[in-house]
């Protein structure tokens, strides 16, 4: 048996004309055959985070299926919307929505972390078409996506910034650096979502630091914010196609960590812990 | 009576870096500077007022900045990212590794006023150990100009090379040592300054003035003293090396810089491995005590005297 059945791909273009409710049924659909992706790729690899992965995937299925302008045969295509996954310990969640939309082929994800694999446990842009950005360490992403809104602005260019970072990871200076920045430039061009699974690598977030009230703080400098269900596709698409404001937008995306996967779901330990082989079936089985 | 000699003029590289830098950006848009509230201190009041939009000022914020640096990079800009070199190696030294170096982005990171060029202000603001960290992190240029001249030709290449790469841009005024050399700033090429066949001074920066000087005061006692100055640092000229190793037999390094993992470290590797000959390897030493950067330079036998007892030291 092939352990990656080749997935549908999907893009902005595929769900045009469909109406709100069937869009989201696509996306759903979609973002299923992604958490199965993950769940093969850890297996198969017998390394990754798979809380963070699964808690992440709608937000990624909505951007990459539904939302950004990309050209996966032009992956620099100058005027692209620019994603930057800060949190990239969830690579395997983005490397599956590059191979949704395009970017790779899916044969390539059974390499992932294996020798010489072009899929490293942290993206790199320099072997992964559609990486914009080589996160790994946290508190990397804002910054330079707020590099890249002020160059979007620069240039007259109308594309846009999104940028998704752990919530853990707001306990990182860098992040308030760049929130500061970019609500004192008034940066529209940019979005910024936390994916908030209130859970990092060792505890509950706030057991370690208190981040709430997240929507509060990014008011505080100068944003327009909202909190949200982050795993409900339509009004995660309905927020990245708001027009811009007049202020960047961070969006507090609830979610749960290792969302889909029972025996996984809201539990500290399943930071990095890979499934074995009864669990990965299971797992499976739940997101069939 | 002694006749007066005079003393050359002396020139502060950050000048040369700010002209040519604005003389790039009146030709190609996609110059930009970032900075952190150190728009005067990187001399760059000239640049703000002929771009005021493309001086991007993240304020007090230096993991911010270079990050930004690196996001214009993404965005199809040529950031020159300033600050005192020891807050944006020190402070961002992560930013420096991931951001720019690791993602391979067009970024040109400028450190202004590095090693010692901040005296009295101590050393939480010498940036002593730039040369040390940047030198261990991969994909990334360093090159430390000598002068004005060099300066100016190391922002035209750095402009041009689409890699990221540091640049030291001190503050401590230098007289012009590029004078008749062909080529004032040739990237991972040595300038032999002067001939010589004894010992071969291997140095950089500020300091290629004193070791011509020592290389002067040398050849009064006999000792005939090539002087190399090394502005590429990473990647480093290793047939130059090879060649002093060879035709002079002895080689002292001069850095205002840690001696750990420096300037000296850097030509003690492609020594040892090619042609090992005796060395001594000047530098500063540790934290240092309070003075001026000429009294530390001294203090700490970056000096002509220095150099001089060093290469006595080691022919003796």
């Amino acid at each position: 048996m092939k352990p990656f059945d080749p997935e549908k791909s999907l893009a902005p273009a595929d769900l045009a004309g469909l109406s709100p409710t069937e869009r989201a049924a696509a996306l759903a659909t979609a973002a299923k055959s992604i958490r199965r992706s993950v769940v093969r790729m850890i297996n198969a690899a017998q390394l990754g985070h798979i809380g963070g992965d699964l808690s992440v995937t709608d937000i990624l299925t909505t951007l990459f299926g539904a939302v950004l302008k990309l050209d996966p045969a032009a992956p620099l295509w100058p005027e692209r919307d620019r994603f930057i996954l800060s949190k990239g310990h969830c690579a395997a969640a983005l490397y599956s929505v590059l191979a949704l939309r395009g970017f790779i082929e899916w044969d390539l994800l059974e390499t992932f972390m294996q020798p010489l694999s072009r899929l490293n446990g942290h993206p790199n842009r320099r072997k992964v078409p559609g990486v914009e950005a080589n996160t790994g360490p946290l508190g990397h992403g804002l910054p330079i996506a707020v590099g890249s809104a002020i160059a979007a602005r620069l240039s007259g260019k109308n594309w846009r910034t999104f940028v998704v970072m752990g919530d853990g990871e707001m306990q990182e200076g860098s992040n308030w650096e760049a929130i500061m920045a970019a609500g004192h430039r008034k940066l529209d061009n940019l979005v910024a979502i936390v994916d908030r699974n209130r859970l990092q690598q060792g505890a509950r977030t706030e057991d370690t630091n208190t981040l709430d009230p997240l929507t509060d703080k990014f008011a505080a400098f100068g944003w327009d914010t909202l909190e949200i269900d982050g795993h409900d596709h339509a009004a995660l698409y309905e927020l990245f196609t708001r027009a811009p404001s007049g202020k960047p937008l961070g969006v507090v995306a609830n979610t749960t960590k290792g969302k889909g996967v029972s025996f996984i779901e809201n539990r500290v330990e399943w930071h990095h812990k890979v499934p074995n082989a009864e669990q990965v079936a299971l797992a499976l089985k739940e997101l069939a | 009576m002694n006749a007066v000699v005079p003393k050359p003029q002396t020139f502060d590289c950050r000048q040369a870096f700010a002209e040519a830098l604005i003389a790039l950006a009146r030709q190609d848009d996609r110059v930009v500077a970032v900075c952190n509230d150190s728009v005067g201190s990187s001399n760059l009041t000239a640049f703000q007022k002929e771009f005021p939009d493309r001086l991007i000022n993240v304020g007090i914020a230096e993991q911010d900045m270079v990050g930004v640096g690196a996001g214009l990079a993404n965005g199809g800009f040529i950031p020159f990212v300033c600050s005192a070199s020891p807050f944006l190696t020190g402070r961002s030294l992560e930013q420096v590794k991931a951001d720019c170096a690791y993602n391979g982005y067009h970024v040109v990171l400028c450190g202004m006023s590095p090693g010692l060029a901040y005296g009295e202000l101590g050393p939480t603001h010498h940036s002593i150990e730039d040369l040390s960290w940047l030198r261990a992190i991969s994909d990334l240029a360093v090159i430390v100009p000598a002068d004005p001249e060099q300066t100016a030709e190391a922002v035209r290449w750095a402009y041009g090379y689409d890699k990221p790469s540091f640049l030291r841009i001190s503050r401590f005024k230098v007289p012009d040592v590029s004078a008749g050399q062909s080529s004032p700033f040739s990237f991972g090429k040595a300038n032999v300054v002067r001939q010589g066949r004894d010992v071969t001074l291997i140095t950089t920066g500020i300091l290629v003035t004193r070791a011509l000087d020592a290389a002067d005061d040398l050849a009064a006692l006999g000792i005939s003293a090539r002087v190399i100055n090394m502005s590429s640092i990473v990647p480093i000229d290793e047939a130059a090396i090879i060649a002093a190793a060879r035709e002079t037999g002895a080689i002292v390094t001069v850095e205002e810089a840690m001696v750990e993992g420096g300037l000296g470290a850097a030509v003690a590797q492609t020594v040892v491995r090619h042609h090992p000959v005796k060395m001594r390897m000047l530098g500063v030493p540790g934290f240092a005590p309070t003075g001026s950067t000429e009294f530390l330079l001294d203090h700490f036998g970056l000096s002509r005297a220095g150099i001089v007892a060093a290469v006595k030291d080691l022919k003796g």
